[in-house]
């Protein structure tokens, strides 16, 4: 286990180490209260990727502290494996052209075009590797 | 109010060589930046560089900003 975090920024880079696969937003994925994280979390559950969130709205220092870990600086931004992988547009665009899939180890369904924001994904072509499981 | 226009020569006065189109309605805006300073640079880096033309701006006198990066020999 690992120890306490005992600043924010500590918890915030805690939690980019221990969750493979982590999304800052403002709201959640049931709820998001912008367009640009309700974007990323469509494209996350149309590859049917197994994620983590945190939501940035409930104290703006998440935001600020987030900003200052990650040099960037809107929200939302997708972490895997530690690193960033970008904001909304590079996640979209990397849904797009299937470099999204292969870098979360998913299968890049057939025919996927832009996903509609935050819909439930379809139905797996096939079952997918669950790299969180 | 930002305006597109302030947008396009801020961005191509702060990137060397930057040909910006920017199109917005005064708190959203969609920017295509091509520029010579990106070969090399991951799209990562490339959207910093252009976000650090505005540094703290974004998010507050500008809402938001939706970015298309390329260098001048992709399509």
């Amino acid at each position: 286990m690992s120890d306490e975090p005992t600043t924010l920024r500590e918890a915030i880079e805690q939690a980019i180490a221990e969750n493979e696969v982590l999304l800052f937003m403002k709201g959640t994925p049931e709820q998001p209260m912008c367009g640009f994280s309700a974007r990323a979390v469509g494209a996350l559950q149309a590859l049917q990727a197994p994620f983590a969130a945190v939501d940035v709205l409930p104290d703006p220092r998440i935001r600020q502290e987030l900003s200052a870990v990650s040099n960037w600086p809107t929200i939302p931004q997708l972490f895997v494996r530690g690193e960033l992988v970008g904001g909304s547009d590079i996640i979209l665009e990397m849904l797009e052209s299937g470099e999204l899939a292969k870098t979360l180890g998913v299968e890049q369904p057939e025919g996927l075009g832009t996903p509609e924001p935050a819909q439930p994904a379809p139905a797996p072509p096939m079952s997918i590797e669950n790299r969180l499981g | 109010m930002v305006s597109p226009e302030e947008l396009k020569d801020r961005i191509e006065n702060g990137l060397p060589g930057a040909r910006a189109n920017v199109t917005g309605d005064g708190r959203h805006f969609q920017a295509e930046v091509v520029s010579p300073e990106f070969i090399g640079r991951s799209r990562l880096e490339q959207h910093r560089m252009v976000y650090a033309v505005f540094g703290s701006e974004l998010g507050d006198r500008i809402h938001a900003l939706s970015l298309k990066t390329k260098t001048p020999e992709q399509p």
